[in-house]
């Protein structure tokens, strides 16, 4: 498995808008990637770019090692999946599906074959001769796929193809794409800007902010290694509180109010050290202990906001100073629910504090 | 009224009310009359395709390439109709004259020896008036169906193998066929009875059916033949714009 994908030092500007500034990936064949990011920080313009409707303003987009310079979106071994899905209205959807294989010299009665074979693996059998308009968006959704795949791209792009559809059914969809590109072994490349389904759908995910990638990474250690706090509070929540620095050996010893003297290993220290840290962790690391627990490390403090969620419950926690933690508690069998203006202990896992510079 | 009108007879300055067909039998069955509702037609129908396929790169110009000026080049389109029909159709004949425009142009040019004589007074000057005159009423509904078309087809078919021209007529064209036929219709009805034009370019070979009509009212003093060809060209009218919009039902009936 090689590199597929190689994005090489891509800027695209729109006038004054750098839309793309400097992007490098590698993505590897087979990969279920996503380029996650908040709406206008460039992820849909860089995919426009490896599909071919936009051209760098520099930089190169290289695929199975071939540059893309100059070379129409006809022409290229990607399909694309758009976000309005882009049916063909003046088509039905056996019309829609065999579109591109009608560019191919395959014989027709073969092409219907791989039609049929397409709307099956969407889950679309026997649709063959469903107007367009007469589907749903799910089922627009699914036609697109098998639109796409059907030409067996070497890469399928998809543009944010989960934002329109309900939450029940863009859940559904999340686990269908997964099993899909399994199944099929392409590599996908995913836009989206939604971080759970990066999270859940990936094999790695690229993080954009302002047109450059943030982070790349795992989606594991995207969320329990993030780079920076920006990429920190996008993924996920995380509490950030001031720390400083008081000595160095193989590890950072930090004081902070709220944690007292605490060591921190080098490979959870992002940014130049200097004397003032911040120090970040998840809700979902600090436990709530019963008051009668005894320990050194405990920190005591009081419950001045909660968050109900179903199966989690979120508290904002003062402890005495001006800082306060959030603390994210699963609702699971046993466990005591509070109430504002209780007192109570916490137990924070030390090990999975990050620090960032200022 | 004019329906009535066209079962009764005219005989010299008294109307006879009793019910005959004989002008229709008229209207059918005179050559004259057969030969100028087939030139009718054909020059409408010349007409109707040259309007559209000159307004239709047009259109798609503007849909397309017009940018955020498409308005200026909407505002410019109408500048025809500043002037009055009757002088655009009247400049016609300044430029296709016997020693018109054109004529002292390509003499000039050394392109022609003599001037030419086909190009006024007969069925081409009419086309082209007409063609020139109706244009831009065929640009706008083309405009506003090119306008409809979402831009991500178009985007979907270059990525699935299309290059431009297979784009065209796969997506662009089926898509913008409602605009199509609107300016097909918009253009084909008023021309088949126009009779400025055939009137002022037309000479004799270029006349249409309107002009007997006007001729029937007024000269011929023959109120219910011009009546019965009035509605005998309605009925023919109608029943192609039908065609047309049947057509047009085809196409929409995915949409």
């Amino acid at each position: 498995m090689g590199k597929l994908v190689q994005v090489k030092n891509v800027f695209k500007s729109f006038g004054d808008v750098h839309a793309v500034n400097g992007v490098s990936l590698d993505i590897q064949e087979g990969q279920f990637y996503s380029l996650l990011g908040p709406s206008g920080c460039g992820k849909t313009t860089l995919l426009r770019l490896i599909a071919g409707f936009e051209k760098p303003t520099s930089g190169q987009v290289f695929i199975d090692n071939i540059s893309m310079d100059g070379i129409e979106p006809n022409l290229r071994p990607t399909n694309m999946v758009f976000q309005n899905y882009a049916i063909f209205p003046h088509l039905n959807v056996e019309e829609n599906v065999a579109y591109g294989l009608r560019n191919k010299r395959e014989k027709r009665s073969d092409q219907n074959k791989l039609v049929d074979e397409a709307l099956e693996l969407v889950g679309l059998s026997g649709l063959n001769k469903r107007s367009a308009n007469a589907l749903s968006g799910g089922q627009k959704q699914r036609v697109a796929l098998a639109r796409a795949l059907i030409l067996k791209p070497k890469v399928l792009l998809l543009d944010e193809p989960l934002s329109a559809l309900d939450k029940k059914l863009r859940e559904q969809m999340q686990s269908e794409l997964r099993h899909l590109q399994r199944a099929v072994g392409i590599t996908f490349i995913l836009v989206t800007h939604d971080q759970y389904e990066a999270l859940t759908m990936s094999d790695r995910v690229a993080v954009m902010f302002d047109g450059k990638v943030a982070q790349e990474a795992s989606p594991r250690d995207l969320y329990e290694l993030p780079n920076s706090q920006k990429v920190a509070s996008f993924i996920g929540e995380m509490t950030f509180i001031k720390g400083e620095i008081i000595g160095e050996n193989k590890n950072l010893q930090v004081q902070s109010e709220i944690f007292g003297k605490i060591n921190i290993e080098k490979s959870r220290v992002f940014g130049q050290s200097s004397k003032k840290m911040v120090l970040g962790i998840r809700p979902e690391k600090i436990a709530i202990v019963p008051k009668t627990s005894r320990s050194k490390d405990l920190i005591s403090g009081k419950i001045i906001d909660v968050s109900y969620f179903g199966e989690t419950t979120n508290y904002k926690v003062s402890c005495g100073t001006t800082e306060t933690l959030t603390i994210s508690s699963q609702n699971s069998v046993g466990q005591l629910s509070y109430s504002v203006g209780e007192e109570i202990q916490l137990k924070a896992d030390m090990n999975n504090i990050i620090a960032f510079s200022i | 009224m004019m329906f009535l009108l066209s079962f009764w007879t005219q005989d010299y300055l008294i109307l006879d009310k009793s019910f005959t067909l004989n002008n229709y039998i008229e209207a059918f069955t005179q050559p004259v009359y057969q030969l100028l509702f087939s030139r009718s037609l054909y020059i409408s129908l010349t007409v109707t395709f040259f309007t559209v396929l000159l307004a239709y790169p047009m259109a798609y110009y503007i849909s397309f390439y017009g940018g955020n000026r498409k308005a200026l080049w909407l505002f410019l389109i109408t500048i025809p109709f500043w002037t009055s029909y009757l002088l655009r159709m009247f400049l016609w004949k300044v430029i296709l004259g016997y020693n018109g425009v054109l004529n002292s142009f390509l003499l000039w040019l050394e392109m022609i020896t003599e001037p030419l004589t086909f190009i006024l007074y007969n069925s081409n000057a009419v086309i082209i008036a007409l063609t020139h005159g109706w244009a831009p009423f065929a640009i706008l509904p083309i405009f506003v169906s090119l306008e409809k078309i979402d831009r991500s087809l178009l985007e979907a078919s270059r990525d699935l193998g299309d290059g431009p021209i297979k784009q065209f007529f796969r997506v662009i064209l089926p898509l913008s066929m409602p605009g199509v036929v609107g300016a097909a219709l918009i253009i084909f009805i008023p021309t088949v009875g126009d009779y400025i034009t055939p009137k002022l370019v037309g000479g004799t070979d270029g006349l249409m059916i309107a002009n007997m009509i006007q001729v029937q009212f007024s000269k011929a003093n023959n109120a219910p033949l011009a009546a019965a060809l009035s509605v005998s060209s309605l009925v023919i009218v109608a029943f192609i714009s039908i065609v047309f919009v049947l057509i047009n039902k085809k196409h929409l009936r995915r949409y």
